[in-house]
């Protein structure tokens, strides 16, 4: 299948290294300490951040840090089949510890011990890159809360079909069989938190497609900078001196 | 907006709208320029020794902001002040709470801080208000000063070695707070003021605003002061305790009665301040007073209250209050 035309556009009708539309919303979910909405494409994630706040469990108290839980969800609405995901089921499992541990790179857990920061990712609509969106949504809640964090979290993914370095990949082209690179970085510090592959390429396309997910994090970065700036400017006007 | 739950036809969005904008034109143009997001480096005088304070980190020299908040600077101190966080604690903040855990000779309460506050049995005055050392009778009959789900009233005495809070309520004012209800809003919202319990006569109201965010609004309740004593205490602990288990006498249920009134006054400022907090304005005494003003001139119910108009009615009146002040300063 041609998952890149001669003119060379792909399937939902953008260039190689274009993104999908991004949007963000802060605030979704009003009990929380922090909460976003993020968009990409049509990939659609809500996260909820609780904390920082009493560990429910003594047994697991750390006396210097704080203690970071994450829980990934899919929606049973969220794919085209309604499937009734178990809940402990092991890609959830595996990618509520893979946030977990890009988070706790990012937060400085040593500013608040014997506490506790939840963070809750749902994914309501997925269209490939879940994994991405579900960082970049936990980032926007995580600085929605005012949990301290050394810098921002962004993620994005990128594939290579038909001899093509693609930058986000949606459902139909992640599902091509091909290699998926998911990386996530910190841009200010330009260090990387987590890459994953689940295929095989060789070392140099390796480099050209990981630079293009790197691109495409930065891209990210930007527009959630944006957000932030925005929804600080707004409370701060609205409360008045 | 968070937490704002309501459709609003076209007009009072854009009404709504407007108010906001001529809000947001009102406030100095300095502002702007001091709110920072994650990872924003903050501009510093580097010849000066900068004391880098809350929310900020040194990244190869250069101060770099690690919360979304407004740059604040104080002499040679620069920190970021966070918006929506959880509450930051000092000592000498008056704060509400709720009772989480009956502990030996302890409380546990929350208070919208990262750990729970504890108030100790000996930072408490006992029932019968003598001056003595906490027998292990007296911790054996807590529960009759507060149980669990109890909200309470208390001071910030200091923070204990962990970081949590330790509480004190040892004046007549602090103490268990009843016949009233307690919201929860944002700590920013409220400012440190020099008074923090306000008694509104006309409406027979106690108003407490907590710093850590916990609005408590009841019915007043005359303190009564140490020094007098002509009443009769009680002086055995356990016959209290059971009399609250068994039902009230009808006396008694009489003497505890709230008027109608009381509660309807009671609900209106619960409300005003609900409609604030939802449009995140800064709650002061004045603000509140005004809504609810407002909405007894445009006789509304109570319940109207939570409605959309209202909403945007609120959004309105803040906007001329503001063009007032500025004009007034200038």
């Amino acid at each position: 299948m041609e998952y890149v035309s001669p003119e060379g556009l792909r399937l939902d009708g953008r260039r190689p290294m274009e993104m999908r539309q991004l949007r963000a919303e802060l605030g979704a979910v009003s009990r929380a300490d922090g909460s976003a909405v993020f968009e990409m494409g049509n990939t659609k994630v809500i996260a909820a951040v609780y904390g920082p706040r009493e560990v429910q469990n003594r047994s697991q108290q750390i006396n210097d840090k704080a203690l970071i839980r994450c829980e990934y969800t899919m929606a049973n609405f969220s794919t085209g089949d309604r499937l009734r995901r178990p809940k402990g089921d092991r890609r959830s499992t595996e990618i509520s510890l893979v946030i977990r541990q890009t988070m706790e790179a990012c937060i400085m857990t040593h500013l608040m011990p014997r506490s506790q920061i939840d963070i809750f990712v749902q994914v309501l609509q997925a269209d490939g890159g879940t994994r991405s969106a579900c960082i970049n949504a936990a980032t926007l809640a995580l600085a929605d809360a005012g949990i301290p964090m050394c810098d921002l979290v962004t993620s994005c993914s990128a594939g290579y079909l038909n001899s093509t370095p693609l930058l986000d990949l949606n459902y139909v082209e992640d599902s091509a069989g091909g290699p998926d690179v998911t990386v996530g970085i910190l841009p200010k510090l330009d260090k990387v938190t987590l890459l994953q592959m689940d295929a095989k390429l060789p070392m140099d396309i390796f480099e050209n497609v990981m630079q293009l997910a790197t691109e495409g994090c930065k891209a990210v970065a930007n527009y959630i900078r944006e957000v932030l700036l925005e929804n600080t400017k707004q409370l701060e006007n609205r409360r008045g001196v | 907006m968070r937490g704002m739950e309501l459709s609003l036809n076209h007009t009072q969005k854009l009404r709504l709208q407007r108010a906001l904008e001529s809000l947001e034109s009102f406030s100095s143009a300095t502002n702007s320029n001091a709110s920072v997001t994650v990872a924003d480096s903050i501009p510093v005088n580097q010849e000066d020794g900068v004391l880098k304070g809350h929310g900020t980190t040194d990244l190869d020299g250069e101060v770099v902001a690690t919360v979304c908040g407004v740059i604040e600077r104080v002499n040679k101190l620069v920190y970021v002040r966070t918006l929506r966080a959880r509450y930051k604690p000092e000592v000498g903040d008056i704060i509400v709470g709720r009772v989480l855990e009956v502990a030996p000779k302890r409380w546990r309460l929350e208070i919208n801080f990262s750990q729970d506050a504890v108030l100790m049995l000996s930072s408490m005055n006992l029932p019968d208000g003598i001056q003595r050392r906490r027998t292990a009778v007296d911790e054996l009959n807590m529960r009759s000063i507060f149980e669990e789900n109890d909200v309470v009233c208390a001071e910030v005495r200091d923070f204990m070695r962990d970081g949590s809070l330790q509480l004190q309520a040892r004046s007549q004012k602090y103490g268990k707070l009843e016949k009233g209800q307690m919201l929860t809003i944002s700590p920013y919202l409220v400012k440190r003021r020099k008074q923090h319990f306000h008694h509104l006569e006309q409406y027979g109201i106690d108003l407490i605003l907590g710093c850590n965010g916990f609005i408590w609004v009841g019915e007043h309740v005359e303190i009564k002061d140490d020094m007098i004593e002509d009443e009769p205490t009680p002086t055995k602990p356990d016959a209290k305790s059971n009399k609250s288990q068994i039902s009230q006498s009808l006396e008694e249920q009489e003497q505890t009665y709230t008027p109608l009134e009381t509660r309807e006054n009671i609900c209106r400022i619960a409300n005003a301040i609900r409609v604030l907090s939802t449009l995140g304005f800064s709650i002061t005494l004045d603000v509140i007073l005004e809504i609810v003003d407002l909405s007894t001139k445009k006789g509304l119910d109570i319940h109207e209250m939570l409605g959309a108009e209202f909403c945007v009615l609120v959004a309105e009146k803040e906007a001329e209050r503001r063009s007032s002040s500025t004009q007034k300063k200038r």
